[in-house]
């Protein structure tokens, strides 16, 4: 697999600690950085911090130590003011999908670009046409509530891409579909690092991990390691 | 327009939304009693500062003995003369024993009654513009002509019954204010509510870039519309109200308080408070979100 870098950098972590109130550190001295136009897989066990690493990099929240900046701006004490624009610059996918389950399909798919001041018209033309991608383009009217849990997953990854945001930040993105859509899922992720998105992807799907060569930050017990991609092994599986 | 109340969040469907209207209804319908007082006094007070200083009233006794009636009417028309002689009064009018009559009727009963007493007779004069006669040297002249003369000069007791209307318009002023106040204060409350209960969906707004004034526009033109529907079914209540009320004072006899009617531009300034109350709600919301999603990241 072919990964993009343009020499610049989207996001560096510096001794980056994170803490819940007064209970101990989840996220223990991270520092990492990620070249602007990379794909890399977020990956260990549950309870590792992965989601809470997630968090920091869609400026959920802010970490309790260290120093974050994203695009080049530092963002760990950034004034709030700062942050809608760059929140705008990326594409997110929550672990539990996080659609409203008042708005259509469509509504929702439309939300980063209404957010962003898009034109009705523009909207009208580019949601239908994800949407029909991801293979929704019959439900585009229905709400949320009445969808399977597969394609509720597909309504909030078309939601983080629509803006062609710089850096997508996905939590289990293919944790509810089947194998074969997680496939064309993770395409159309690929599709768009080859854009020039940066990608961040936390799984457990070790199958992907393995087909698609990315490499990966590898979190236990709240440190994290760069390892490279997952070894192809004999006969097409891998080992790592 | 459409787009105008397009709304990310679901506020439409909480039931502030379907309180909110109600509430607004009747402090619009309190507001357009007490506005509709302040309007009317005003022009009381105006009426009635300008009778004090412009205006007398002269009694002259009514005369006794085998010519009495004669003797008052030629009292009378001395003291109607002297008063036209005199540059500090504009006009002097002898108000004529039927329209006396019909004053008195009242409290007399009959005409019959009023000649067999001996009623005095009045004078109403108007004091040339910008005058302030000297009403002791003036009661002296009449006496001369006319004796047992007297001034009503109107300021004492109008004086006392414009510092009433003062106060009641004061009163008035104050229940306003206190109608925007509490109006504003269910506004916050409702906004809150429906911040606490939309905080996940205000959330995920944030997460994908939202800015604060973005999702305070949403609750901010949600408020306005509710507001002013509210306004207006508080202004339909109080239109009957305020035409009966009407009605009642210009039954009212004796001349004490003049006419009052809600003319054309009262009306429109009654017109204005639906947009007012959709306005005062519009920036109460806005304030409150805005302070409360300083508390979010």
């Amino acid at each position: 697999m072919r990964q993009a870098s343009h020499g610049k950098i989207a996001v560096r972590f510096e001794s980056v600690g994170l803490r819940y109130g007064s209970g101990p550190e989840v996220l223990q001295d991270i520092s990492f950085t990620l070249d602007q136009g990379s794909f890399h897989f977020l990956t260990g066990p549950s309870g590792a911090g992965k989601t809470s690493l997630l968090s920091l990099l869609y400026l959920a929240r802010r970490p309790s130590r260290g120093s974050i900046r994203l695009f080049g701006e530092e963002v760990s004490s950034a004034p709030r003011a700062l942050l809608p624009p760059l929140r705008r610059r990326l594409g997110v996918v929550f672990q539990e999908f996080r659609l409203l389950d008042h708005l259509s399909v469509l509504d929702n798919v439309a939300l980063p670009l209404r957010v962003a001041g898009v034109g009705e018209a523009d909207i009208h033309r580019h949601v239908p046409e994800l949407l029909s991608w991801v293979g929704l383009g019959e439900h585009m009217h229905a709400r949320p509530p009445i969808l399977s849990g597969g394609q509720k997953q597909r309504v909030a990854i078309a939601r983080a891409v629509i803006s062609r945001p710089e850096l997508l930040v996905a939590d289990e993105p293919t944790g509810n579909v089947d194998d074969r859509t997680a496939l064309r899922l993770l395409h159309l992720f690929s599709e768009l690092n080859k854009l020039g998105t940066t990608v961040v992807i936390a799984t457990h799907n070790e199958g992907l991990v393995r087909r698609f060569q990315f490499p990966r930050l590898h979190l236990e017990a709240g440190r994290l390691d760069v390892l490279p991609p997952m070894a192809l092994t004999a006969g097409g599986g891998a080992s790592a | 327009m459409i787009g105008f109340f397009r709304s990310d969040l679901p506020v439409a469907r909480d039931a502030t939304a379907h309180f909110l209207p109600w509430l607004v209804a009747v402090m619009v319908f309190l507001a357009a009693l007490a506005l509709t007082g302040v309007m009317g006094l005003d022009g009381l007070l105006d009426r009635w500062s300008r009778d004090a200083s412009g205006t007398l009233t002269i009694q002259v006794p009514a005369a006794t003995g085998a010519n009495a009636e004669t003797e008052t009417e030629a009292r009378l028309e001395r003291a109607v003369r002297l008063l036209e002689s005199d540059p500090q009064v504009a006009k002097a009018t002898a108000v004529s024993r039927e329209r006396l009559a019909e004053m008195l009727e009242p409290w007399l009963g009959s005409a019959e009654l009023m000649e067999a007493l001996p009623v005095p007779r009045l004078i109403d004069v108007t004091v040339s513009s910008g005058m302030s006669p000297d009403l002791d040297a003036l009661t002296g002249r009449l006496r001369a002509v006319a004796p047992g003369a007297a001034i009503d000069d109107h300021r004492v007791w109008l004086a006392r019954l414009i510092r009433l209307a003062e106060g009641l318009r004061m009163l008035a002023w104050a229940v306003i204010g206190l109608v925007a106040v509490a109006t504003a204060a269910m506004v916050i409350h409702a906004t809150s509510t429906t911040l606490a209960v939309h905080r996940p969906h205000i959330e995920v707004l944030h997460l994908i870039g939202a800015t604060d004034s973005y999702i305070a526009r949403q609750f901010a033109r949600r408020a306005f519309a509710l507001a002013v529907l509210g306004g207006i079914g508080g202004l339909a209540m109080a239109a009957p109200v305020l035409w009966v009320i009407g009605g009642l004072v210009q039954r009212l006899e004796g001349g004490l308080i003049p006419e009052i009617t809600i003319g054309v531009g009262q009306w429109l300034v009654l017109l204005l408070l639906p947009p007012v109350a959709g306005v005062l709600s519009n920036v109460t919301a806005r304030r409150t979100v805005r302070r409360t999603l300083t508390r979010l990241l």
